[in-house]
């Protein structure tokens, strides 16, 4: 059976394609080397739109008022400025009643995009751009490591990777985060309260990794405006020993965290992403495994969930769970020496 | 003799699901249709793969290994028609369920009216309704633009005018769509489905025909204000799903070559096999059919006079999961749970079973954890689709569940439960059905797969469902009755094709079986006490008795009372459903 894939790895190949939601410019060119936040492409983007009804304004027929409207599309007005004068002695006139750009004309009416904001789109990853995708971003490679997570607030940010977490079964609160911190991104434990993440936007910290989070705070996590990635899920859960391991033997070194929301249609992941210096292109990414022995796996579900472990057997036709429930299953052997049982869809391949 | 059974074709039908993809060879057996086997594999409509077309290859390959014959050629490809060496299959259909929700906009005159109409028919496949718009909505043209941008619908559903009746409003409404559409990049434009007045058509063709990547018209879901007709306007809307989905995942286009366009929505084909059963068999009572897995509950109903069929994804168990909670309690799932689980935890298993959703419970407390969210999530479905109903259906209350017979419940979630008594408590808990019906566990999930192979072959669903490919738990008299708890409330004696007699003497408030096995008939005659009412009359039953059907479980006589009253305090409750669990064989 084939098996989804976590990727905690510790030297790979990365390769990410980073695209505006909306048609925009390209700023970097093929071979450039960016840096993670590093704005490849930029687009102006709008959520707000005025419609002007001239022709009921001026009392005139549509077609009347088409020749009336001196503006045509893409046309940047500014507030005040004429759109339409109609005749007489005392005509009746339409003004644009704020900034904005005409994105339609026709039919009597003008229809003028407003509160026009700057749409950026930064590396993500620092690299090199590989590839150009006109009008919408690049693809960029770097070498380096790479740790998933399973959620993220969608937020970007790099900076130094600061291990405050003593042990992966660590609780983050406020009073551990002190003005030292400041700047730096986090490898902390599981947040519980609100207070902890108000004293890191405080202080400001440029992005916590989490083990896990209490889900009341999702709302308040998506607010924050730095990263918040978490590797395991939502409740009290430890930091699975291969990331913990990862990222806290690469504390000190310059981080990135991409807290993408987490995607299952587009593959789209939260992640951090260590870049390492080498000689050569470190091997690529597997993307898909089959459950066969000897692979590293992370459990998803109770019991030992979050723990790492390596296949010991698949066998064959279904087995019978504690729960009473029938599904094909592996033996697999725990960190810690104990041997489980554990039904295939509960596993995912850690690597 | 039927003309398909003259060349004896086999079918091949495919199930993507959200979690599981599933193939179902059906093929002719001593002269009949049957359910041969089944394969499965989990699905891929998700990153990495992204592509359907593989995991439905993976099914098809587990089929065939348990077959012993080869469907899947070296290429991977569908060996179609059958050849003489017996390998391959002579025509495939596909369901499917997978794929995110579809985030659609509904459009329509008056709210009770066509907006109503366009709800309905939104809510029979894979949708979530994210922004309304209509003839009262105050809000100015620029604004309604701006919430049409800011939701990013892939499908507009427009409804509104009856046949000849009004068409300047609609019109009106159809302005800020086309300019939303017009201003969405073109490769996430939505979808258009116009069902309102059919003169309409050109002026929509000129408003938003160039602007939409589809654009399908069905007849009027209201041709007139007494008149609602969802079905034609429920097949357009089942093939522009599929259209949809062909554009979200690659592999569709391969499905669609192997099928030779044989693919429906799972709650399509589920509702179009109700429909037929509700037209062959549905006498006063009504039918029903539920199913609950990854994707969405759908809750598909049959009467004589009107089918519904309701999907609701908000009801899911799989990504949408967590979401549960905007419509229920931490505390009313909880009720159900046979074990003390704190509140806390199970909101962690919630928003974490949504991260995985294709897990399944390996430990008892998961177990439980899982079937309460089941009960709550089928329950709100349940009472959801109610709404829908026809008003005059049979029934013995108003405010209960309206008589069915029989009543087909399948779904991952079900055939998940490892004995048919846990399937069956779950099912009486959240539907809680009324008087005497049938309960068909669909464990083969192939009712979906049998309303889409009606469409290549009409003779295989009728043979299949007689052919005993279901799991019948059993016939269930549900009294309606009002009496305290230990008083008795019914009385009955079932009497064996063999002669022999089993009595049994209901309490409110406690289950008793009767065994009955599968294939055999019995003669039940009661008496109801207290005023107890099994669809009969306050306090009556046919002197003579009536018969009923066995089943795993024979006949279950469920005096909890409707609707089904928990004790509020929670260790007597739990108690109880453990009392419960242990009575119809759950554990």
């Amino acid at each position: 059976m084939q098996a989804p894939v976590n990727h905690i790895v510790g030297l790979t190949s990365i390769v990410r394609e980073r695209l505006l939601p909306v048609s925009g410019t390209v700023l970097v060119r093929l071979n450039q080397k960016v840096g993670s936040n590093e704005v490849i492409a930029e687009t102006n983007w709008s959520h707000e739109h005025v419609l002007l009804d001239v022709a009921r304004t001026l009392r005139v027929s549509p077609a009347a008022a088409d020749r009336l409207i001196k503006l045509k599309v893409d046309d940047r007005v500014l507030a005040k400025t004429e759109i339409a004068v109609g005749s007489g002695l005392f005509p009746r006139i339409v003004t644009a009643p704020r900034d904005g750009r005409v994105v339609a004309v026709g039919g009597g009416q003008v229809l003028i995009e407003v509160g026009e904001t700057k749409l950026e789109l930064r590396a993500g990853i620092p690299g090199t751009i590989v590839e150009v995708i006109p009008n919408r971003g690049a693809v960029i490679q770097t070498a380096g490591a790479l740790i998933q997570g399973v959620w993220g607030n969608g937020r970007i940010d790099s900076g130094m990777l600061v291990n405050i977490a003593e042990k992966p079964d660590g609780v983050l609160a406020a009073n551990r985060l002190d003005v030292s911190l400041r700047g730096s991104i986090l490898l902390a434990g599981m947040v519980k309260d609100a207070e902890t993440l108000k004293a890191a936007a405080e202080l400001p910290v440029r992005g916590l990794i989490l083990s896990s989070l209490y889900p009341s705070l999702i709302p308040m996590a998506r607010e924050m405006r730095f990263p918040i990635m978490v590797t395991e899920g939502f409740g009290p859960l430890p930091m699975n020993s291969a990331a913990y391991r990862l990222l806290s033997t690469n504390a000190k070194r310059d981080v990135t965290v991409n807290a993408e929301v987490y995607d299952r249609y587009s593959g789209a992941r939260p992640e951090v992403i260590i870049q390492l210096p080498v000689s050569s292109d470190p091997p690529s990414l597997r993307e898909v495994e089959e459950f066969a022995p000897g692979l590293q796996v992370r459990m998803r579900r109770p019991p030992s969930m979050g723990m790492i472990g390596t296949i010991t057997a698949v066998p064959r036709g279904l087995t019978i769970l504690p729960s009473g429930l029938r599904a094909p299953a592996a033996e697999v052997k725990l960190e810690n020496g104990d041997a489980v049982i554990v039904p295939l869809v509960n596993l995912e391949v850690v690597g | 003799m039927p003309s398909s059974l003259v060349d004896g074709n086999s079918l091949l039908a495919v199930d993507i699901g959200a979690a599981n993809t599933r193939a179902v060879l059906f093929d002719v057996v001593e002269g009949e249709y049957r359910f041969v086997v089944s394969g499965s594999a989990p699905s891929t409509a998700e990153a990495p793969y992204k592509d359907v077309s593989e995991g439905a290859r993976q099914a098809i390959i587990s089929l065939q290994t348990i077959l012993g014959k080869t469907l899947i050629d070296g290429t991977g490809n569908l060996i179609t028609p059958s050849q003489a060496n017996g390998s391959g299959v002579d025509a495939l259909v596909v369901t499917m369920s997978a794929g995110p929700t579809i985030r659609a906009v509904v459009v329509g005159l008056l709210s009770e009216v066509s907006i109503e109409s366009a709800r309905r028919l939104t809510e029979s496949t894979y949708a979530r309704i994210v922004e309304t718009i209509g003839m009262n909505d105050r809000r100015k043209p620029e604004q309604q633009i701006d919430a049409v941008l800011r939701v990013r619908p892939d499908l507009i559903v427009i409804a509104g005018g009856t046949d000849g009746g009004a068409s300047r409003s609609i019109k009106k409404l159809l302005e800020p769509i086309g300019l939303a559409s017009f201003l969405m990049p073109e490769e996430k434009r939505p979808a258009v489905l116009f069902a309102g007045n059919e003169k309409l058509s050109d002026d929509v063709k000129n408003l938003v025909g160039s602007l939409a990547p589809l654009l399908h018209f069905s007849p009027n879901v209201r041709p007139s204000l007494e008149t609602e007709d969802l079905e034609p306007a429920q097949r357009e809307l089942a093939h522009m799903i599929v259209a949809i989905r062909k554009n979200q995942n690659k592999g569709m286009e391969l499905l669609d070559q192997w099928s030779g366009g044989h693919i429906l929505p799972t709650a399509y084909a589920t509702g179009r096999m109700v429909r037929f059963l509700a037209k062959v068999y549905a006498a006063k009572k009504g039918i029903l059919s539920v199913d609950i897995g990854a994707s969405a509950a759908i809750i598909s109903a049959g009467f004589r006079s009107k089918s519904t069929l309701n999907v609701y994804p908000q009801f899911g168990l799989g990504e949408n999961l967590a979401g549960l909670l905007n419509f229920t309690s931490l505390e009313d799932i909880l009720r159900w749970s046979p074990l003390d689980i704190s509140s806390g935890v199970l909101r962690d298993y919630l928003y974490q079973k949504s991260l995985y959703p294709s897990t399944i419970a390996a430990t008892k407390e998961d177990l439980a954890m899982a079937h309460s969210v089941v009960r709550q999530a089928l329950y709100l479905a349940m009472q959801s689709a109610r709404r829908d109903f026809p008003r005059n259906v049979a029934h013995i209350k108003p405010n209960l569940t309206p008589l069915f017979e029989p009543i087909l419940a399948g779904g991952g979630a079900l055939s998940d439960a490892s004995r048919p008594g846990q399937g069956l408590l779950l099912l009486l808990d959240s539907l809680q059905p009324v008087g005497v019906t049938t309960v068909i566990l669909d464990q083969n999930n192939l009712l979906p797969l049998l309303g889409a192979a009606a469409s290549q072959n009409n003779i295989l669903p009728v043979q299949v469902l007689e052919s005993g490919a279901f799991l019948s738990v059993g016939t269930v008299v549900s009294p309606v009755a009002s009496a305290n708890y230990g008083t008795p409330i019914l009385r009955g004696k079932l009497t064996y094709e063999n002669g022999t007699e089993a009595r049994v003497e209901l309490k409110y408030g406690s289950l008793e079986t009767l065994p009955l096995p599968s294939g055999e008939m019995g003669k039940l005659t009661v008496q109801c006490l207290h005023g107890a009412d099994i669809g009969f009359g306050p306090g009556r039953a046919p002197r003579e008795g009536f018969n009923v059907s066995g089943g795993a479980l024979g006949v279950v006589f469920d005096g909890r009372g409707r609707p089904l009253d928990l004790p509020s305090d929670a260790v007597r409750r739990r108690e109880l459903i453990k009392k419960w669990n242990w009575t119809i064989g759950g554990e």
